[in-house]
């Protein structure tokens, strides 16, 4: 799966751990979300990056607890129309200020990818070696954004604002002349 | 008329380029059929049982002349020149070819039109009273708030991929024409005893076949928090509703199954933790929307000019102008209501030719605006009343000024199995065959406001819960059978209709109606008494006996 993070492919360094499979050190891992819960404790005391996998039907107030020396959580899309981690990762971006890395997982298509950033992923296990190609097209398709999300993008509202009152508009006459002539 | 800025279009423009890319995609093989269904369907494409079907939003029902041009233009050129207009202020197109849909959506781009978000699983269509700005009972224009609902969810990241389809309405008059309770999220403009206005908050409302009346849960909300609060009942929406089952996944049984009181907690808590955020409205911001909204500067009139006296005394005219034209807010103006609903027609269609000859009207006698209601009907809403007996004349030449709007065949229906695949039966010449019934006007008067609905199938299209008459193909060993309930409702006091009995085979279903009617007008207690206050004091069983008794 190839994964894409600052808008590069790159080597995925996290190895994921499987149910109750020892944890290496010395090594970036993704736990299962209960072997979290059970092992925080001496998980808390590993040398390297510890992450994990968050399923989409758990709240992620659970994870407060252990988000600042949490490497990285991933989020899953078991299929691409199911939209429950987008919720869960603006929460724990805006909500829980959670700095780490945030991971898209399971079905990740190149329609949603501008939607996955907007929401505060900044990982992607993308789904097809296409959709990984493309993927700064696939973000970089929009400039305009009506509604404010944690992603620093400046929304209509405040974008129309910083304008100022004097802002103008061509009449819808005008525009379709304008339209016409393009 | 909300006038577009370079944001709206821009983003118009990057919408169209983004679909022509998924199409050429989906053409290569690229992406499957099951992956692109999705992105398809926010982008308003229905694959129907003959053709791909294209579903075009009228935001809050207002449409400019050139906007109803763009719409002649695409059925011309795309499809078999005509549209249906839904009851969700939308129009359907049902015969376009999928290489060619994304040049229609560029050609109605350049008139500000889109098909964004009219299917699948995201915020569809705001709708409101088609009488906005102009009703003389409203508190406010409500178009407003349904243009910043609509930027604020068209393309939301957190909520493009929800369990289910979501719906807004809003009204901001007393007598509710957007049928708010039956929408996901149903907001009522009050002015609270501080003289400030906001929105009661109703949710869990819709039809399907799962039909619940919503319930509120705020009765007042300030206007500065609504943006914030529907974000909360989304994210709730979002994380909670059902994924297991489709039939489940609406969130009127998220709210059923926790209870009004649970959810509305839910959801409190969850807004009080971003109520003061970004969300939070700034007048400013309200101002610079209701900046772009372009009002008609009307003459200073009189009500009842000579021209419209002296025009009453054609008996024909009197009818249509009783019938088909409300009061205006403005002295000497006039809403006037286009029936799409002619005798022994498709209800809601219009054709090119008629869609241009209105843009054209628009023109001439409502500055340049036309309306679309849920009811299926088109409207002009700032006509003079002196122009009243000309325009008059221009619409009943196009075959629109049927004098039956809010009578028996002013019928609201699906398009049935004529045109989808989800249907079981057929709407379309259902609804014909009743409109050639009750073509006799003064019976159709006699009757009074009766509303009836046809849905093709469960999922209740054609709204038949709320129909006072209504009507629900089904399936009955491979023939096409229809259930009657009656004393349903959509206004301000929403009820679901009840049954009357078993359903009927296709070729009795109008004589059932034809016997409802006459079993009202045995039943009703005096003549202005209306079917649905007969069924209200009555009941159900003295219809039922009468239209049975036979059967």
């Amino acid at each position: 799966m190839p994964l894409v993070k600052e808008g590069h492919l790159v080597e995925d360094r996290f190895v994921r751990v499987l149910d109750d499979a020892p944890v290496p050190e010395g090594v970036s891992v993704i736990l299962p979300a209960a072997r979290l819960l059970a092992d925080a404790r001496e998980l808390v005391m590993r040398q390297a990056p510890t992450g994990v996998i968050w399923p989409n039907d758990r709240k992620v107030a659970e994870l407060v607890p252990y988000l600042d020396w949490l490497a990285l959580v991933a989020l899953v899309f078991p299929n691409f129309r199911d939209g429950r981690a987008y919720s869960q990762a603006r929460l724990l971006r805006e909500r829980y200020h959670f700095r780490g890395e945030l991971r898209a997982t399971g079905q990740v298509l190149r329609d949603q990818l501008l939607f996955l950033q907007r929401g505060g992923f900044d990982a992607f296990e993308v789904t097809k070696d296409a959709d990984a190609a493309a993927f700064a097209e696939a973000v970089g398709r929009y400039s305009v954004f009506y509604q404010p999300t944690g992603d620093g993008r400046a929304s209509t509202l405040t974008a129309r604002r910083a304008r100022g009152p004097s802002m103008t508009f061509k009449g819808r006459r005008e525009y379709l002349a304008d339209s016409r002539s393009r | 008329m909300y006038i577009y800025d370079d944001f709206d279009r821009t983003l118009l423009d990057e919408r169209v380029r983004d679909f022509r890319d998924q199409v050429a995609r989906r053409l290569s093989g690229e992406l499957t059929e099951e992956e692109f269904k999705p992105l398809r369907l926010m982008n308003g494409v229905y694959l129907q049982l003959h053709a791909y079907m294209l579903r075009i939003a009228i935001p809050y029902g207002t449409l400019s002349s050139e906007q109803m041009r763009m719409l002649a233009h695409v059925a011309r050129r795309y499809d078999r020149g005509y549209g249906h207009f839904t009851t969700r202020q939308n129009i359907q197109f049902n015969w376009i070819k999928l290489e060619e849909l994304p040049d229609a959506m560029a050609d109605l781009a350049r008139a500000g039109l889109h098909g964004m978000q009219t299917s699948g699983n995201c915020v569809r269509n705001v709708t409101t009273d088609q009488w906005a700005g102009v009703a003389p009972d409203e508190i406010e224009d409500p178009r407003i708030w349904a243009e910043l609902l609509r930027q604020h969810l068209t393309l939301h990241p957190e909520f493009s991929f929800l369990p289910r389809k979501f719906k807004i309405a809003l009204t901001a008059s007393a007598h509710d024409r957007a049928a708010v309770k039956v929408h996901d999220i149903g907001l009522r403009m009050h002015c609270n005893g501080a003289g400030e206005t906001g929105f009661e908050i109703i949710v869990g409302g819709g039809l399907g076949r799962t039909p619940f009346i919503g319930k509120t849960i705020k009765p007042f909300l300030p206007k500065r928090d609504l943006l914030s609060y529907v974000e909360a009942i989304m994210r709730t929406y979002n994380q909670y509703g059902r994924r297991d089952n489709i039939y489940k996944a609406r969130m009127k049984i998220l709210v059923h199954d926790l209870g009004a009181e649970k959810f509305a907690h839910e959801v409190e808590e969850e807004w009080l933790s971003i109520k003061d955020g970004a969300l939070a409205l700034d007048p400013a911001v309200v101002a610079d929307i209701a900046a772009r909204f372009r009002y008609p500067e009307y003459e200073v009139l009189d009500d009842n000019p000579p021209e419209l006296a002296r025009a009453r005394e054609d008996e024909r005219f009197r009818g249509w102008l009783d019938n088909s034209v409300t009061n205006h807010k403005r002295a000497g103006y006039a809403i006037v209501t286009l029936s799409l609903k002619p005798e022994g027609g498709p209800p809601g269609d219009a054709t090119a030719a008629q869609m241009e000859a209105i843009a054209a009207l628009a023109n001439r006698y409502s500055y340049g605006e036309i309306r679309v209601g849920h009811e299926q009907n088109l409207a002009l809403p700032h006509v003079a009343q002196r122009d009243l007996p000309a325009l008059w004349r221009a619409l009943d030449d196009i075959g629109v000024a049927t004098p039956n709007v809010n009578l028996v065949s002013d019928i609201i229906a699906c398009p049935g199995l004529d045109y989808c695949s989800l249907a079981n039966a057929r709407s379309i010449p259902v609804a014909q065959e009743i409109t050639r019934r009750f073509r006799d006007l003064d019976l159709a008067r006699n009757l009074g406001r009766l509303h009836i609905n046809i849905s093709g199938c469960i999922n209740a299209c054609g709204h038949h819960h709320i129909g006072h008459i209504g009507i629900l193909g089904v399936e009955k060993n491979g023939e096409e059978y229809y259930q009657v309930t009656i004393g349903g409702r959509a206004d301000e006091n929403a009820e679901l209709g009840t049954i009357l009995g078993p359903a009927v085979p296709y070729g009795e279903i109008a004589d059932v109606v034809e016997d409802v009617a006459a079993a009202y007008l045995e039943l009703r207690a005096r003549p202005d008494e209306l079917f649905i206050d007969t069924v209200k004091r009555v009941g159900v069983e003295p219809f039922k006996e009468r239209v049975y008794a036979a059967r």
